[in-house]
């Protein structure tokens, strides 16, 4: 078993009355695929808001591990959390620069080590080779990224001209290229074909093993969740209902009944509670 | 117009076209008879009114005829018509080339046969336009913030460097780069507020900043002199050399140094030349810092600033670079106007100042440094042009608006090109 790479400890959020996380506690580990599922409205997102600085948590500590610091996250600005702490992230609706070309979103995510290489603008501005060469670097790694994903063709078109699939992997190679330590992703098989979800699955598990970071993952896809996680946490009304294996979570009574209801009430999307039943 | 015009104009609906040109004309009497109806006239020291309800009636003919002459056109030639497609826009070296060919135009115009001092004079005040549009799409056009008060900046710089020579004696030369920090300071200041504000909300703080400094150049008397303004501001020299007739002892004149007669058009062309130069520069340093990490920051954050923080992105610090750049290049253009005019005042500074400069950034579509060089040429020479309308100017000014806005929404030159590219542009070979 591996470090634990973020602890979560007794999170909540309220918004108003309303309890969104209640005394949440989980961890998410190095090399391991963490994934957080439950029914619409169970308080996923909000877990993602919290610890990438969208939303400060009414109550509970957010810690991270990176290379012997820790980073208490509920303290950290959001941009400080992806610049020093590494966690990036995608968006349940997609959030290119859409004006932008591919190429330039994922150079664009690299900003604060071009900054640097650039001295704030000013070595960059006198053409130092400093610079130059940080910029090559930068577009060699976004080259990488975009072979990964197969869109190295489409490199110079406006990232808001691809197709949704494609917009999908742009997005996740632009988190991958901020070098994070955690790649929160949130919902991304959303609106992808089998052989799209099929092909996200073999590039998670690519980057879990060669880049040895952790993933945690929001997803309803129930092919991609049990496909590849290591460990699942089901989340409902806020509260964790259950969390372990995919194996042990899809046989646990507590997580059907959250999904299918106790009674006949069937507000699941049909395919995800026939897939629920057939593997349980 | 062949037999094959007639039965397409068989099909024209008549009764819609004619309730429709009725209904124009309508409006255009409604509007004409105030505005065309009515003149006020001089008679024995009296103001009167003398009516011209002829003219009323010709315009509001011309309306109808107009609609449904257009409507004709239409039926006739249903697929939009050549000039209204957009343009195809020519890759990056086409615009390069004609980049440079303005430039060479640009710096041969005081020698151009048909030059004069008129014209030279008037292609110092679209340089300046061009150089204050080049500023603000700093702000407006990639970083995406809408600022209505830009001429706030502009002011700053042209006090600023009036100031410093009123008091300290300084030079252009020392004061430019004075007004011009002045004037990013003046940036950040306003900037600092306006971090958490987007859109429209933004465009009201930024109008009301530039009103606020318009109004305390005019209040504060003991300092800018209030309404009367700062006169004598001192003229550019040459390296030292000033453009008079005579020099104070000690100083040679430029015309005594090169040998040459004295000419009061000397110091015309001269200051064409040092806006020309600062506008080049300008427009180096900004293509410049578009394909650096915070250019490329700018447009990431008008595109989208959630995703911006969650890459690691500062937006403050990007927001603030992006509102004191732009306002150190209003402050040049400032201190170049107080120096050009030898006189300011806040009567120009006020906000329809702001609004042509946004106007030019709009028109010439938004992040272009050609388009926004096109847009100050037209803005500026059409009210030019037009001055033998003499009161009809503006409204025509006014018409050219709305035709670019009607054929070319995203402005004259709406085409961005990518700040790099990964596979090598392939030049279109046909």
């Amino acid at each position: 078993m591996s470090a634990a790479l973020l602890e979560v400890e007794h999170l909540s959020m309220r918004f108003g009355g309303l309890v969104a996380v209640d005394d949440l506690s989980f961890a998410a580990r190095e090399r391991e695929i963490t994934a957080i599922i439950g029914p619409n409205g169970a308080g996923k997102t909000t877990v993602f808001n919290c610890l990438t600085g969208f939303y400060r948590p009414g109550v509970g500590r957010l810690t991270l591990h990176r290379s012997g610091r820790r980073f208490l996250l509920e303290r950290m600005d959001g941009y400080r959390i992806a610049r020093e702490a590494g966690i990036a992230r995608t968006f349940q609706n997609i959030r290119l620069f859409a004006g932008m070309t591919v190429l330039e979103n994922l150079v664009v995510a690299q900003h604060n080590r071009l900054m640097r290489a650039s001295l704030w603008t000013v070595g960059g501005l006198l053409g130092l080779p400093r610079y130059r060469r940080a910029e090559a670097a930068a577009v060699e790694t976004a080259r990488h990224w975009l072979d990964r994903v197969g869109l190295v063709e489409r490199a110079d078109a406006p990232a808001g001209s691809l197709p949704y699939g494609a917009q999908r992997r742009l997005e996740i190679a632009r988190a991958l290229c901020t070098e994070p330590a955690l790649l929160c992703l949130d919902e991304p098989a959303a609106g992808l074909n089998p052989r799209e979800s099929a092909e996200l699955n073999a590039l998670l598990l690519a980057v879990r093993d060669e880049l040895g970071i952790g993933v945690l993952l929001i997803e309803h896809d129930m092919s991609v969740v049990m496909g590849i996680s290591d460990r699942v946490i089901v989340l409902d009304y806020g509260r964790k209902i259950a969390e372990g294996t995919p194996a042990a979570v899809r046989s646990d009574p507590a997580v059907i009944k959250a999904y299918l209801g106790e009674e006949e009430s069937d507000e699941l999307p049909p395919e995800i509670a026939r897939d629920l039943v057939e593997r349980a | 117009m062949t037999g094959e015009a007639l039965p397409r104009l068989q099909r024209v609906a008549w009764g819609r076209v004619l309730r429709d040109a009725m209904l124009a004309a309508a409006v255009a009497l409604v509007l004409a008879i105030p505005l065309v109806g009515f003149q006020t006239v001089e008679k024995n020291a009296v103001l009167g009114i003398s009516l011209r309800f002829g003219w009323v009636a010709v315009g509001v003919a011309a309306v109808f005829a107009g609609r449904i002459a257009i409507a004709l056109l239409r039926a006739l030639r249903p697929s939009p018509p050549a000039w209204a497609v957009p343009l195809r826009l020519a890759p990056l070296r086409q615009t390069r080339i004609f980049g440079a060919l303005l430039v060479v135009f640009a710096a041969a115009l005081p020698f151009l046969p048909f030059s004069s001092r008129y014209l030279v004079d008037l292609g110092t005040t679209v340089l300046i336009y061009v150089m204050l549009g080049w500023g603000l799409n700093v702000v407006v056009g990639l970083a995406g913030l809408l600022d209505l008060g830009y001429v706030a900046f502009y002011a700053v710089g042209a006090y600023s460097f009036a100031l410093f020579a009123q008091w300290f004696g300084l030079s252009f030369w020392e004061g430019l780069p004075l007004a011009g920090l002045l004037a990013a300071s003046f940036g950040l200041t306003l900037g600092f507020p306006v971090l958490r504000l987007r859109g429209d909300y933004l465009a009201i703080v930024t109008l009301g900043f530039g009103e606020i400094v318009r109004l305390v150049l005019i209040n504060w008397v003991p300092v800018t002199n209030g309404p009367n303004g700062i006169s004598n501001v001192p003229r550019p020299s040459f390296f030292g050399m000033p453009f008079d007739r005579r020099a104070p002892p000690g100083v040679t004149t430029f015309s005594d140094f090169f040998h040459i007669a004295f000419n009061p058009g000397q110091r015309i062309v001269f200051l064409y030349y040092v806006i020309l130069a600062l506008a080049l520069i300008t427009n180096a340093f900004t293509l410049r810092l578009r394909r650096l990490p915070i250019g490329r920051a700018w447009e990431a954050l008008r595109e989208d600033e959630i995703a911006c923080r969650a890459l690691g992105i500062n937006p403050t610090t990007v927001k603030l670079s992006a509102f004191a750049i732009g306002a150190m290049l209003g402050g040049f253009a400032g201190s170049f106007f107080a120096t050009r005019q030898g006189f300011i005042s806040p009567e120009s500074f006020t906000f329809i100042e702001s609004a042509t400069i946004l106007a030019i950034v709009v028109l010439g579509g938004a992040g272009s440094q050609l388009g926004v060089v096109l847009a100050a040429v037209v803005l500026v020479t059409l009210p030019e042009f037009g001055r033998e309308l003499a009161q009809y100017r503006m409204l025509l000014f006014g018409a050219a608006m709305i035709g670019i806005m009607i054929w070319r929404p995203r402005g004259l030159m709406a085409r961005r090109e990518p700040s790099l590219r990964l596979n090598p542009l392939r030049e279109p070979s046909g």
